[in-house]
């Protein structure tokens, strides 16, 4: 997918505009949001479980070789292949390759962000295979040829009657605008593309060392009939999902559905270990698992390695101020929120995603929810000082910034200049008592007045007071 | 060296590179990560499951309600048909099961409902319901767990919209941890698929309402044994 992602902030101005896409975005507040904190005030260990979380990535990535290499040798010795991807072209190719030794025509997928960072669904059409997406929310997008809105609702930006609309163009059946009859129309399409796939692809929320398992996180359980019922299954993942044990997949998954939608756990969590066994009357007779890199092991060691905890919960995202007013396809790649302002720039480069660490008012709720303890708002002031280094802002900002940066680390300078400014627009606002136009701050003026100060800055007030008290 | 020798080899190099570790170092990561890998510890086990056994089929009960499986208790393996029969003409639905080929369900003595038509096997799109036997039950997230096996495939429990689970009393677990160190003591190595099912299928992907059977069961019945024996 081509990145739009400089283009952030005039997306941002018509997500205000467009009335569906705020009204399927207020749902998150009083959906995700609450149940998030609802569902860690019924478990009084929730913040225990975050610290072991954090821990628990940070030792796995900190001894990612030794991790990986223990797992590809428990998948092997489960009967699956595991296959090693640098890029996304790589991974590209080699799943092509399954599933044309497969001699597939159609694939059915369950949800996988790695096969949307890597444009899967693209690169498997034109090699004449079609790939169906089974989760509901991702079906809705392939059908209306959108990248996803959010980590765990991909269609979250669509309301019901967008659906209606949609299902009535595709399934040529009559219009219907109740939820449980959309619902039943995609399960009854979806049923036969699952009896018909040749390959099911899935993604992996974790993979474990120990067992050489892929774990799947669902609620439909459209990932357990994705790699049931076909006779090759393909997992594609990141290097950074595998841990060590099935019991630090446990404390992952308290934390991740709770996290995610409020709920206790999700419908359905999966464990895999190779193809079908001798005796088995279902499961595939082929389990591959094809490893992702594609820029991960330039992150570690990097800034930016505590970005590689991300479990895909998108609780910053639920959180996010900027997030829930201009919604997901502002952010213009397949990663959004606050964590896509972190990953899109390490994906498709700082460049063509400057855009996106601005998108923040830095007002930490992200890092406040975030199971793994990411500080996001860091990571994203690390993208800012990169982009202010390569000069990718405007030459006005950037010296406002300096100007700014300059005095701020002289304090003595930095009271002076205030108080002049405070004393000049206390002067000039005492009459009207606000601002509705100021020069250099059109953009904070356009939609508010700016209140006229009293005159005196707070460092002023402050010793006066000491003064008056002694 | 095949291509995906030298793959992996490029991306395990390049981690090496960036760890750097010294001689001592790596020796101490690699104990560390044997030890995790072959000797793994619990985390920390949230204090809610932790009760005695009657605490915790109440708690599995009450868990498993919450997120709308219905949950029956009868006394013996025999009572299962029955119930079994009773759920289908609760929801108007034929009496007909597909049930897993596992020999305690074989034996729990289906013939005692002559109106239920049984066949042992797998599940294929035409049935309409499917019960199978779980391997445990953990009270604090009502969460049932299945291991799939010859004797009990796992589509039974995905593909009818009905799907009906038989948990003996005695393996409701606290935690996921300890049904899970079951699994290690009774199979060494988990089988092909391990499913941990918490309710019916549900999506919130039209509007974020919450809609039952979207591509799994719309319904989830659990129907637990205190006396699993066979005869």
């Amino acid at each position: 997918m081509q990145p739009t992602s400089l283009a952030f902030q005039s997306k941002a101005s018509s997500a205000l505009a467009d009335p569906n896409l705020q009204a399927a975005l207020g749902g998150i507040k009083t959906g995700w949001q609450r149940g998030r904190i609802l569902a860690a005030e019924r478990l009084p260990e929730f913040e225990q479980l975050r610290d072991q979380a954090r821990d628990i990535k940070n030792h796995a990535l900190a001894n990612l070789d030794f991790y990986l290499e223990a797992f590809e040798a428990r998948v092997l010795d489960a009967g699956g292949q595991v296959h090693w991807a640098r890029d996304a072209a790589e991974a590209r190719r080699i799943v092509q390759e399954i599933c044309e030794g497969a001699g597939a025509r159609t694939v059915t997928k369950s949800k996988s962000m790695i096969a949307e960072e890597i444009g899967l669904n693209d690169h498997l059409e034109a090699a004449g295979i079609t790939p169906v997406e089974t989760d509901l929310g991702e079906y809705i997008i392939q059908l209306r040829k959108e990248p996803p809105s959010h980590l765990v609702g991909p269609a979250v930006h669509l309301t019901k009657d967008q659906v209606a609309d949609l299902f009535e163009q595709t399934h040529g059946l009559p219009r219907t605008d109740d939820p449980t009859e959309l619902v039943g129309q995609a399960r009854t399409v979806l049923r036969q593309k699952y009896l018909a796939a040749d390959v099911g692809i899935t993604g992996a929320n974790f993979l474990i060392a120990e067992t050489g398992s892929a774990i799947t996180v669902t609620n439909e359980g459209n990932a357990e009939l994705t790699q049931g019922l076909p006779k090759v299954h393909v997992v594609i993942a990141s290097l950074e999902k595998v841990i060590p044990s099935m019991e630090d997949a446990f404390t992952l998954l308290r934390v991740l559905a709770r996290s995610a939608t409020g709920q206790e756990f999700s419908a359905y969590t999966t464990v895999m270990t190779g193809p079908k066994r001798k005796g088995d009357l279902d499961g595939p007779e082929q389990f591959h698992v094809v490893l992702l890199d594609n820029g991960r092991t330039g992150m570690i060691g990097s800034k930016f390695q505590d970005m590689l905890r991300c479990i895909r919960c998108g609780a910053c995202m639920n959180n996010c101020p900027v997030y829930l007013a201009a919604g997901g396809h502002a952010y213009g790649w397949v990663y959004v929120g606050p964590m896509g302002s972190v990953l899109t720039p390490q994906f498709v480069g700082i460049e063509s995603a400057h855009t996106l660490p601005n998108a923040s008012t830095f007002c930490g709720r992200c890092e406040e929810v975030c199971p793994v303890r990411i500080p996001l708002p860091n990571l994203m002031r690390h993208w800012r000082e990169e982009q202010f280094k390569r000069q990718l802002v405007p030459s006005t900002v950037r010296q406002g910034l300096g100007t700014w940066g300059f005095l701020a680390r002289r304090p003595a300078l930095y009271r002076l200049a205030t108080r002049v400014a405070m004393g000049v627009l206390g002067r000039l606002g005492r009459k009207r008592g606000r601002f509705a136009s100021l020069p250099l701050a059109k953009g904070w003026t356009v939609s508010r007045d700016l209140p006229a100060p009293e005159g005196k800055t707070f460092m002023q007030q402050w010793r006066q007071r000491q003064r008056s008290r002694s | 060296m095949s291509d995906n020798e030298r793959r992996r080899a490029a991306i395990l190099g390049r981690l090496r590179d960036v760890y750097r570790r010294s001689p001592e170092d790596e020796a101490v990561a690699i104990a560390t990560v044997e030890q995790r890998v072959f000797h793994p510890a619990p985390n920390l086990i949230p204090a809610r499951g932790q009760l005695d056994l009657a605490g915790r089929i109440e708690l599995f009960t009450t868990m498993a309600r919450n997120v709308q499986a219905e949950v029956d208790r009868v006394s013996r393996l025999a009572d299962v048909p029955a119930a079994a029969s009773a759920f289908l003409r609760r929801h108007n639905l034929p009496q007909k099961l597909v049930v897993a080929p596992d020999p305690v369900l074989q034996g729990a003595g289906f013939a005692s409902q002559p109106l239920l038509r049984v066949r042992f096997g797998d599940a294929d799109e035409h049935d309409q319901a499917g019960l199978t036997l779980a391997f445990a039950g953990v009270a604090e997230t009502g969460t049932l767990m299945l291991c799939s096996a010859a004797e009990r495939p796992t589509l039974l429990a995905f593909l009818p919209e009905n799907s009906l689970v038989v948990l003996p009393t005695a393996r409701v677990f606290g935690a996921y941890e300890q049904a899970w160190r079951e699994l290690r003591r009774e199979l060494g190595s988990p089988p092909r698929s391990v499913n941990f099912i918490t309710g019916p299928s549900r999506t919130g992907d039209i509007a974020q309402r919450l809609e039952l059977g979207a591509h799994g069961p719309r319904r989830l019945a659990v129907l637990l044994v205190d006396d699993f024996q066979a005869g």
